[in-house]
């Protein structure tokens, strides 16, 4: 399950009409990040909930701005609307849930944690993705997964142009059409292990669907010096 | 960086309101551009036969009423209907063209910013929340409206060089983003007979959707030749006399998102300068796709 056992709440509530995101985020640094905390009224503005590096629950009523959740670590962040640019980006750790749709750049850089979209996400979704979790309800932009070294993009909707494009050891899987893949990205054959995860990545994102209609796709491994001694590292 | 804002009422009461809301979206886009601000309002149609125009001056006492009784003069019937800080609206008795082409002759000191039936453009250098405050944008009424907010990245910080800029009778164009092969396309521009006031890059993508227009593009066909022709990023909003058009570049740079509901349809660079319109915490929203002309009223059909 992406939401982990509800910690008792502390009845935290920041409006942000009244409340500064900078007072938000610097509480949510310090021992106050406990229990269930309650955004509202963010009314789409950045920055929300950025840094945060503590076992609490952070749930945003609303539509955010840009880098939402950014660098996040342990955190369990809800938000219930839609999300700009760069949401969950550079994620450590913890799960980000978005309740509507994510702009460009969702989750760029993550290293850790997962990432649920139940809407679409647009173009350069999980941009050179470094180790989190991607999955996406709805469908993905252009230029998805551009670059990604690490981790996996999970779409159960369609992909646009050039997906995977100079893609590394990141796995990608689709269940609808993908309208283009990048240079050095080619289907690959789903073995036993590619469902296995596929399966555990649609159940902690508390997603119904069937892993056998999903087409993996990975590096060709032509555009970078692949040693096969350190395919250990992914 | 820039801001831009386009809102499209679908009720009596949004029409009254329409400045006010189009105020508060261009003070929610000003971190995204500090340097100018501008807009253009589609309200109060000029009579059958007559054209309207807004124009501008720097000048301490411009001499309005001086200008509306010389055009009176050439043109049979004129009127000054309205002053805003810098700027200046007039009905005329005469086709726009040939006012145009009159003001420049006679009146070169001054600058026409919009011809047309409905179209009003006002734009100044500075901070949007100075501009709105100025022009007193909120007490401004009408169907619908675009608005810019301008972060100068190739060239100067002028009236003149902010944005809307007139792409012909009732069009204007907003842009966000940065255009490469400008200078070229100017010259080219030029050739045709295309007239510019400015070095500003956004005003050469207005001087090409006129000059496609005139060749007999629709707006559509117009804004799709910007995909083949532009080189550089750009989302473009385009106003036309019943409604506005959208475009973002293929690799969508540059943001843009837009939301409707049953009483407006909005656009914006971010949702935050939608969020201030009432009921937007239940409108649909959306990204819009890059590549792909957006358009409402029925902008496309003129």
């Amino acid at each position: 399950m992406v939401t982990p056992q509800t910690p008792p709440a502390t009845g935290l509530t920041f409006d942000l009409r009244s409340d500064s995101v900078r007072e938000l985020n610097r509480r949510l640094h310090g021992p106050e990040a406990t229990g269930r905390i309650q955004v509202i009224n963010p009314d789409g503005r950045h920055a929300i909930a950025v840094g945060v590096d503590a076992d609490c629950e952070v749930e945003i009523d609303g539509h955010v701005g840009y880098y939402c959740a950014g660098m996040n670590q342990r955190a369990a962040i809800r938000v219930r609307g839609n999300c700009g640019v760069g949401v969950a980006e550079n994620m450590m750790s913890g799960t980000v849930v978005v309740e509507g749709s994510a702009s460009q750049a969702a989750g760029a850089t993550a290293r850790g944690g997962l990432l649920v979209i139940h809407g679409d996400a647009s173009a350069r979704c999980g941009i050179s993705l470094k180790g989190a979790d991607i999955v996406v309800r709805g469908s993905v932009g252009h230029m998805s997964a551009f670059m990604a070294q690490r981790g996996c993009l999970v779409v159960c909707g369609d992909a646009g142009e050039a997906l995977g494009d100079s893609l590394y050891e990141a796995r990608l899987y689709v269940r609808g059409t993908v309208a283009g893949l990048g240079a050095d990205c080619v289907p690959k054959e789903m073995r036993e292990e590619h469902v296995a995860q596929l399966r555990a990545l649609l159940a902690a994102a508390d997603l119904d669907a069937d892993p056998s209609e999903f087409t993996r796709y990975g590096s060709a491994r032509q555009l970078y010096n692949f040693n096969v001694d350190n395919v250990g590292v992914y | 960086m820039c801001g831009i804002a386009g809102l499209y009422t679908k009720t009596d009461t949004l029409r009254s309101q329409l400045g006010f809301h189009l105020a508060a979206m261009l003070r929610q886009l000003s971190d995204r551009g500090p340097d100018s601000a501008g807009v253009a309002f589609y309200r109060d149609p000029a009579p059958e036969g007559w054209c309207k125009i807004s124009m501008h001056s720097a000048a301490a006492e411009p001499g309005w009423d001086d200008l509306a009784d010389a055009l009176a003069v050439r043109f049979g019937d004129a009127s000054l209907t309205g002053v805003r800080a810098t700027h200046a609206t007039f009905v005329v008795a005469g086709d726009a063209g040939e006012v145009d082409a009159w003001l420049r002759a006679e009146r070169p000191h001054l600058t026409l910013m919009s011809a047309g039936q409905t179209i009003e453009i006002y734009k100044e250098a500075g901070l949007p929340a100075d501009f709105v405050a100025r022009f007193d944008l909120a007490a401004i009424e009408g169907s619908h409206a675009l608005g810019h907010t301008r972060m100068a990245t190739e060239s100067r910080v002028t009236t003149e060089h902010s944005h809307p800029f007139s792409t012909g009778l009732d069009l204007c164009l907003v842009h966000n983003g940065s255009l490469s092969n400008h200078n070229r396309l100017r010259r080219a521009l030029r050739k045709e007979g295309i007239h510019f006031q400015t070095d500003n890059d956004s005003e050469v993508a207005a001087g090409y959707l006129t000059w496609r227009m005139a060749q007999g593009a629709t707006l559509e066909q117009a804004l799709e030749g910007c995909l083949d022709d532009l080189d550089g990023f750009y989302t473009f909003a385009v106003g036309t006399a019943d409604g506005f058009a959208v475009l973002r570049d293929p690799i969508a740079c540059k943001p843009a998102v837009m939301a409707e509901t049953d009483e407006w349809v909005a656009m914006a660079s971010e949702y935050r300068a939608i969020a201030v319109l009432p009921g937007a915490e239940d409108a649909v929203s959306w990204e819009p796709v890059p590549g792909h002309v957006y358009s409402w009223g029925t902008a496309l059909v003129a």
